[in-house]
């Protein structure tokens, strides 16, 4: 994949993701993330992932993105107000995210693998479908039922949840 | 050329970006959002190492995709439920602000 594809879609996911952290409105919020997911999505297949890139597509920007919008929606929440901002709150915050980030960067930098490219694939068709399914099903079968049970518990949650008044 | 690193610190821009937004923030929806980019990050850092383990057979490592899948999964379920206890707050309290709910009991 050519490098200036690297930075575009590098460029889209990091510009939309602050731009969730940015935004006032939830809705505006919301759809920002749509479209930093979708880059993300373009950065997964960048690294012959397709399948984890499409997954990403379909159950992201698809279902988890409706849901929230469908929420927002329906809290009918508008532009919040201005309330009376934090300065030490936010300084805190910025200075602790900031000190994450030069971390990560210099315990990259040490990284001696980090400075190589990445190695070349066997074949250029690969059924990464296929293989994952395999590993699905054979050495993560187990996590693979626990995950059934607990999507199943959180679909049971879920309707408790929304039924019941809170008091 | 693209390296390994760069995917890394990318990923680890997108986390700050998330950590940033659950810090700042108090819309309890937004800080919702910010915790899926901050699980995405990590998706893609893990996608890249699997990408950077390519075996002999010139396969990259598969293991950290099925990683990743579960946690898309788990993260889908995690929405749904986080979700109903928002609108169930909401049922109860009338606000999403963080810093109106701040007493155990009510």
């Amino acid at each position: 994949m050519p490098a200036f594809l690297f930075w575009l879609f590098a460029l889209v996911m990091l510009g939309f993701g602050a731009a969730v952290v940015i935004n006032r409105n939830p809705i505006a919020s919301a759809l920002s993330l749509v479209l930093c997911f979708m880059g993300l999505s373009a950065l997964f297949m960048s690294l012959d992932a397709f399948f984890i890139g499409i997954i990403q597509v379909l159950v992201y920007a698809g279902a988890v993105m409706v849901l929230f919008l469908f929420i927002i929606m329906l809290l009918d929440l508008r532009v919040e107000e201005r309330r009376k901002i934090n300065v030490v709150a936010v300084v805190g915050g910025s200075a602790v995210a900031l000190a994450f980030f030069v971390q990560v960067y210099f315990v990259v930098g040490q990284l001696s693998a980090a400075k190589q490219p990445f190695p070349a694939l066997g074949s250029p068709k690969m059924d990464d479908v296929r293989n994952v399914g395999l590993l699905l099903f054979t050495n993560y079968n187990l996590p693979f039922q626990i995950i059934g049970v607990l999507v199943l518990v959180a679909t049971i949650g879920v309707i408790v949840l929304s039924k019941r008044e809170l008091r | 050329m693209i390296t390994l690193g760069h995917y890394l610190i990318v990923s680890g821009l997108l986390f700050t970006i998330g950590f940033a937004g659950v810090l700042l923030r108090r819309n309890i929806i937004i800080i919702f959002m910010s915790l899926e980019l901050m699980l995405n990050a990590a998706n893609l850092s893990l996608v890249a190492f699997s990408r950077f383990r390519v075996d002999s057979a010139g396969m990259p490592n598969y293991n950290a995709q099925v990683f990743v899948f579960f946690i898309i999964t788990v993260a889908a379920a995690e929405v749904a439920v986080g979700l109903a206890i928002i609108v169930a707050l909401y049922r109860a309290r009338q606000t999403t602000h963080v810093e109106d709910v701040n007493s155990l009991k009510f």
